[in-house]
């Protein structure tokens, strides 16, 4: 594994090559691909706009005007106050239920994946291979197809329609304790650990001290992953959760959304949300997103 | 794996360590499972078991005496009648052929598309890449359900800009009729990954040492050269990645479809295999016939994935 850190120092290389091109045609392949990559931002912000534009605008604006252009009367804040007022704030406890679902969810799961994948890569002991084999095996797995079967098991137990029934699923990331493991085996020193043995350290707090402090990039990675996993998530809680306070912002719009043919009103409310939950989410993937490169090439290249 | 001989003889031969080192070994060997137990926990709650549920019900028959099932309710074991079932249902099928050729279409146009990004953006040529690279990342923050109801917003004729503009040319476009309602969906699945694909795709980018690039400089390579010939075949293993997921995806496709059935009738409520599924087990209430479409889809998922990686290995080697 030589991919974990030459990903993190290697992008100068790349910075490199511009004079090649650039010497031998100044403007034109600047101006051809800057272009190109200009209509494909178009594309994947159209909706984005087209969301901000229709939030503001009444119910009569939004099917009388161009959908690209602001109507006369700007009504956003009295949009999204609705929104947020409807339903004795439904909105907005939707909106917490995804944090928690999706927090909560991530930050356990990701201590999980790197106890585990930490102990499969650390350790040798009876079962230990055939046990990654068995985990590797539920990355494949679609996770639709165990939805169903762990709605009726928690059925039976009496905690589907609970936070549980959303929460629990959501603790266990396969693909997280494969990057973990990956990720310990190139970077965990057995000298270090030895070295913390004979200082008397228990395996455990070894694991705390030391594991977990070397893995931190492969964990942001893995917290990331399973983060927007949980936040995207529909088909669990769907299946999952009938008390709509118990619902995700996923599973909510599309409540709202249903609803509009039969009550026009709706559609700007679920504009308006749909606003709400795009603004933040966007703005964290914008951020985000430079922290996604080293431990997904672990993915790519094993 | 050399790290376990290592620790099953710690460095410590003295007498009086002698005692440490045995209460170190068995810490050692129980570490591991320590360490490993609650995700193993987790792991066979939330996997192996409802796997193994799935397929055990999708062998069983319920069958209710009395007319409302009053005289009790019996279980049996009933062979692959609900495979039979599953199988005999033209709507199942017909949604797994639905899928299959989206994904024939789709997976291509997606994985090309995001390639073709991420050289463009790692290309010399491209100014401003920090903000584009945003840009094309941020659909994957969209929820698929909330992607979908973006874009419903502008397929539906009277609230959608682009019909009024198709409109004013003297176009009629409708993108949810029962021929064109796929590829609209297929148009919200490329918008939402492609832009997670391409960074898969420049994170392989960016391993590819800069001597490779300087042999190519100094023997005259132009970039469209140095792309086909270096950069196509070094992102090989990203792009193989990224095409299994789609594939597991493509056969998962739900949101998309069952959001966009409150607005475009062609969708029904058989319209994926897994809509199906969520139909066969909540509007029908036959659970056994459900897990048997639910280890289907699994097993296509697996099949699928396992072919292409055949094929991709044979080719390599």
């Amino acid at each position: 594994m030589t991919a974990a850190t030459p990903t993190l120092s290697q992008p100068q290389n790349i910075t490199e090559k511009p004079p090649v091109t650039r010497r031998r045609r100044p403007g034109s392949t600047t101006i051809l691909v800057t272009g190109l990559l200009v209509v494909a931002a178009l594309y994947f912000l159209v909706p984005v706009y087209w969301v901000v534009v229709a939030a503001t605008k009444t119910s009569g604006d939004l099917f009388a005007t161009n959908g690209f252009l602001f109507a006369p009367h700007f009504v956003l804040w009295d949009n999204l106050a609705n929104v947020l007022a409807y339903g004795d704030g439904i909105f907005v406890r939707w909106f917490l239920n995804s944090i928690l679902y999706a927090g909560v969810g991530a930050l356990a799961a990701t201590y999980f994946a790197a106890a585990g994948g930490y102990a499969l890569a650390k350790y040798n002991f009876r079962g230990n291979s055939f046990i990654f084999g068995l985990i590797l095996g539920g990355v494949l797995v679609p996770g639709t197809a165990t939805a169903l079967p762990l709605f009726l098991f928690f059925s039976q137990l009496g905690i589907a329609n609970t936070y549980w029934s959303v929460l629990l699923p959501s603790l266990v990331s396969p693909f997280g304790l494969f990057l973990c493991r990956v990720y310990a085996q190139a970077t965990v020193d057995p000298a270090l650990l030895e070295a913390a043995r004979i200082d008397g350290a228990g395996e455990l707090r070894i694991f705390h001290s030391v594991g977990l402090r070397v893995l931190t990039p492969a964990l942001v990675t893995v917290f990331l992953f399973q983060l927007v996993g949980i936040w995207n998530n529909y088909f669990l809680p769907l299946v999952m959760l009938s008390d709509s306070k118990l619902f995700p912002i996923t599973v909510g719009l599309n409540n709202w959304l249903s609803q509009a043919d039969r009550l026009p009103e709706f559609y700007q409310l679920t504009t308006g949300g749909v606003l709400l939950s795009v603004i933040p989410l966007a703005i964290a993937m914008i951020v985000l997103q430079r922290f996604w490169r080293g431990g997904l090439t672990e993915g790519a290249v094993k | 794996m050399s790290t376990a001989a290592e620790t099953a003889h710690p460095a410590v031969p003295r007498r009086e360590g002698r005692d440490r080192a045995r209460q170190q070994r068995r810490a050692v060997t129980s570490a591991p499972w320590i360490l490993l137990a609650p995700f193993l926990a987790l792991f066979a709650l939330t996997f192996i078991f409802p796997i193994i549920a799935a397929v055990g019900s999708s062998f069983t028959k319920v069958t209710r005496s009395g007319l409302f099932g009053e005289m009790g309710v019996h279980s049996g074991f009933a062979g692959f009648e609900n495979y039979a079932r599953a199988l005999g249902d033209g709507s199942f099928v017909a949604s797994i052929g639905r899928v299959l050729l989206f994904g024939m279409v789709q997976v291509p146009v997606m994985i090309a598309l995001c390639t073709v990004l991420a050289l463009l953006l790692e290309s010399a040529s491209a100014k401003w890449p920090g903000f584009f690279r945003a840009a094309y990342f941020m659909p994957y923050g969209v929820p698929g359900v909330i992607a979908t109801i973006l874009w419903s917003f502008l397929y539906v004729p009277g609230l959608s800009p682009l019909v009024d503009a198709a409109g004013s040319v003297g176009l009629t476009v409708n993108f949810l009729g029962p021929d064109t309602v796929l590829w609209s969906i297929a148009n919200i699945v490329t918008w939402s990954y492609t832009g997670y694909n391409m960074l898969i795709v420049i994170a392989q980018l960016k391993a590819i040492p800069s001597e490779v690039y300087e042999a190519a400089r100094v023997d005259g390579a132009g970039p469209l050269r140095v792309a086909w010939t270096i950069q196509l075949p070094l992102i090989r293993p990203a792009l193989v990645l990224t095409t299994v997921f789609s594939i597991i995806g493509t056969l998962q496709l739900f949101a998309e479809a069952q959001v966009l059935q409150t607005v475009a009738p062609a969708v029904n409520s058989q319209y994926t295999p897994n809509l199906s599924a969520y139909t066969t087990a909540f509007a029908y209430n036959d659970y056994n016939v459900a897990a048997a479409q639910a280890v289907l889809i699994a097993l296509a998922a697996f099949i699928l994935s396992f072919t292409f990686l055949r094929f991709t290995n044979r080719k390599s080697s």
